[in-house]
């Protein structure tokens, strides 16, 4: 990721031509080339200062107010013994996790939306947040099982759901409509297995469990943190390797192949790592929905690039998150919100504007 | 409104036996439903005691478990199911989309929402929340159209089913929210949410009854005028039909059906999306027909699914809802990945 945000060493001299306003990087001599756009630049900039400063900001606000000049002191374990036990010990692993978390989902979604080539192929939509719930739903009130259990069974769950809806929609290729439509109607049916298995169960379970479906952040503690970064820092890079060939992949799989992108390995080692990458946030935070549909898109309108941007939709989907969780921790302080109901109302308000804006025909 | 529009294609011969002889079959079918349904149970009770139940109730056990229980929920399943069924078909008449339901389309959703949060600001008891499920079933709508077809083209199926989705999502995370604030509401909609028939009495019925009746009526006037608007609304209006009032008409019949369906047994997916298709295969296109099956068999298709969760699980019933789902969501599938869906 620090390859983008570098500043360039040796801009542009080869006199290829680049365009307008853009120019080439070049790395460890030639190895690794990348073309920068100032304007995508500064967008990821100004994405990566806004996520450290609502850090800041959340580590401060709450319950117990920390000045904010004592934030950074207490972050490194100086000052008050009680500021240090609350940044180091509750809100500075919230933060992180939430930033973690929204960068995996922001990197996935832009993958998920390039092998697609559909604005709308996001893990949301395509039925993995809505398998995933139901996979935690289950292994809480049938199995009972523990937090481990109740994440592995999300995974399962979302994992088993996009394959069942990606096979349905299959039919002589998958086309983006298909998919969607087929997603809407198994998200639907297991939508109503949840409503199902929370009448079944005592109240204090079935809020547990309903909590867990919507996504939280609450009470996450360094193990999530370094779970979700170890995958992050893991995935994130061998995704970034495969950015420049999932951009040709947007432009059809033919096109990509008569490019030169060998298309199959593409699109699996692409698929394996940002469904691995998706699973790991929903272990950690639930299924947190719509931030991977909303983080590429909205990304890539601020940077006015044609295709999605890996690293600003990571950049974007921390940003979404940890300004979501600020908003669901202090909107209706002292209770705590679930961070997944604000983004499903961002998300779906993104859909609706998505629609209300701009659609012509073209997309899905 | 009382306008004789062709269809597009004259009916067979045998259609045009098979669609009379078939409407006195669904509703023979719809009686043994009914009937099923009130002698079904926990505790099966034969015809005999039923019917005395009816004409001469002593207050034994059986016959309070009939008057109570069995004959609320029946009258319920066969009203939200004709009403379900016909709203429905409306909908996809005026949005001429086969995918269109009130569920898919987000009306449920705001129905629903509205309903929790009516238990929110009043803490109410009461079963039916009648007129919030209408404000919030009419906005929902409202919207998910205005989204669905805004711009030049026309409204595309994946377009008002993603606006739905997107409303739906939006009214999703704001009862979300409500259920981890108050558990008190939570406790009480997890169980209405769900879609179902059981421990309704006839005051629910009887508050939903007026705007079901009145649901009814409009849609069965609606016929003939949904006959023309299905050749296009150029072609409509120079058949003579006015289309604005004729959309407003239908709007209203459904928003009524689907505010009062809500209201008596919660967010009931699929009904309205399987029946007009399955009556569609038995009548052909015109509505005259069309909309009197989708009654008849959204009302066998919701009595039946409660007499069947009733059965299923060896000690304890299966909500409605949960079974129109699970045979809904296999039947929409299957539609998206149908040939004509591809041609829309």
């Amino acid at each position: 990721m620090s390859d983008t945000l570098a500043p360039p060493r040796r801009p542009g001299t080869r006199g290829r031509s680049t365009p307008r306003g853009s120019f080439a990087l070049r790395l460890f001599g030639e190895r690794l080339s990348l073309l920068v756009r100032p304007r995508t630049l500064a967008v990821c900039l100004a994405l990566a200062l806004l996520s450290a400063l609502v850090l800041v900001v959340s580590v401060s606000v709450g319950d117990y107010e920390i000045p904010l000049e004592a934030v950074p002191g207490a972050i490194f374990g100086h000052g008050e013994r009680l500021d240090v036990f609350f940044v180091q010990g509750v809100r500075l692993p919230r933060a992180l996790t939430a930033i973690g978390v929204g960068a995996a989902l922001g990197i996935a979604g832009a993958v998920f939306q390039s092998l697609s080539r559909n604005a709308l192929g996001s893990p949301d939509i395509i039925g993995f947040t809505s398998g995933a719930a139901t996979g935690a739903v289950t292994a809480i009130l049938v199995l009972g099982a523990g937090r481990l259990a109740v994440s592995l069974g999300a995974i399962a769950g979302g994992l088993l759901t996009a394959a069942v809806v990606y096979l349905l929609a299959m039919k002589n290729g998958v086309q983006g409509y298909r998919l969607v439509l087929v997603g809407i109607g198994v998200s639907a049916m297991l939508g109503s297995v949840r409503d199902y298995l929370l009448t079944r169960a005592e109240l204090t379970d079935a809020l547990g469990a309903q909590i867990w479906m919507i996504g939280s952040l609450n009470g996450r503690g360094w193990g999530e943190v370094a779970a979700v970064w170890v995958c992050l820092a893991l995935l994130g890079p061998v995704l970034l390797a495969q950015g420049k060939r999932l951009r040709f992949m947007e432009l059809g799989e033919e096109t990509a192949r008569g490019l030169g992108v060998s298309t199959q390995a593409t699109q699996l080692t692409a698929l394996a790592a940002a469904s691995a990458l998706t699973g790991a946030a929903i272990a950690v935070a639930g299924p947190i929905g719509f931030v991977a549909l909303a983080a590429p898109q909205l990304a890539r309108r601020l940077a006015r690039t044609g295709g999605t941007t890996l690293v600003g939709s990571a950049l974007m989907g921390a940003a979404l998150l940890v300004v979501a969780d600020l908003v669901a921790l202090r909107a209706l302080a002292p209770v705590q919100l679930p961070a997944g109901v604000v983004t499903a109302v961002i998300g779906g308000s993104y859909l609706i504007w998505l629609l209300y804006t701009e659609w012509r025909g073209g997309r899905a | 409104m009382a306008l004789r529009a062709p269809t597009l294609t004259r009916p067979t011969p045998t259609r045009r036996i098979i669609r009379p002889i078939g409407l006195l079959a669904a509703l023979g079918v719809l009686a043994m439903c009914t009937l099923l349904s009130v002698t079904v149970g926990t505790k099966p009770i034969p015809v005999a005691d039923v019917w005395a139940a009816l004409t001469a109730y002593d207050g034994s056990y059986d016959h309070d478990v009939i008057r109570s229980l069995r004959v609320p929920r029946t009258v319920i399943g066969v009203f939200v199911g004709a009403a379900l069924g016909l709203a429905g078909a409306l909908m996809q008449a005026l949005t001429r989309n086969p995918l269109a339901e009130p569920g898919i389309l987000g009306v449920n959703s705001g129905a629903a929402a509205a309903v929790v949060l009516t238990t929110l600001a009043l803490g109410s008891t009461g079963t039916a929340h009648v007129w919030p499920a209408f404000v919030g079933a009419a906005l929902a709508a409202v919207a998910v159209y205005a989204l669905g077809s805004r711009g030049r083209a026309s409204a595309t199926p994946v377009r008002l089913a993603l606006a739905g989705t997107a409303v739906t999502v939006v009214l999703q995370g704001l009862i979300h929210g409500v259920f981890v604030l108050n558990e008190f509401v939570f406790d009480r909609i997890r169980f209405w949410q769900v879609g179902s028939l059981t421990g309704r009495d006839l005051d629910v019925f009887w508050q939903v009854a007026p705007f079901l009746v009145a649901g009814v009526v409009l849609t069965l006037c609606l016929g003939p005028s949904l006959n023309a608007v299905a050749l296009g609304d150029d072609l409509a209006a120079t058949l003579g039909a006015n289309i604005p009032l004729v959309r407003t008409v239908t709007a209203v019949a459904v928003i009524l059906l689907c505010g009062a369906a809500t209201a008596a047994a919660g967010p009931i997916w699929f009904v309205g999306l399987v029946i007009p298709h399955a009556a569609r295969l038995i009548t052909g296109p015109d509505q005259r027909w069309l909309l009197p099956y989708s009654a008849v068999l959204g009302a066998v298709l919701l009595t039946a699914a409660d007499v069947l969760g009733r059965v299923v699980l060896p000690d304890s019933e299966l909500e409605v809802g949960i079974i129109t789902a699970l045979v809904g969501a296999p039947l929409f599938i299957a539609l998206v990945r149908s040939r004509r869906m591809a041609q829309l």
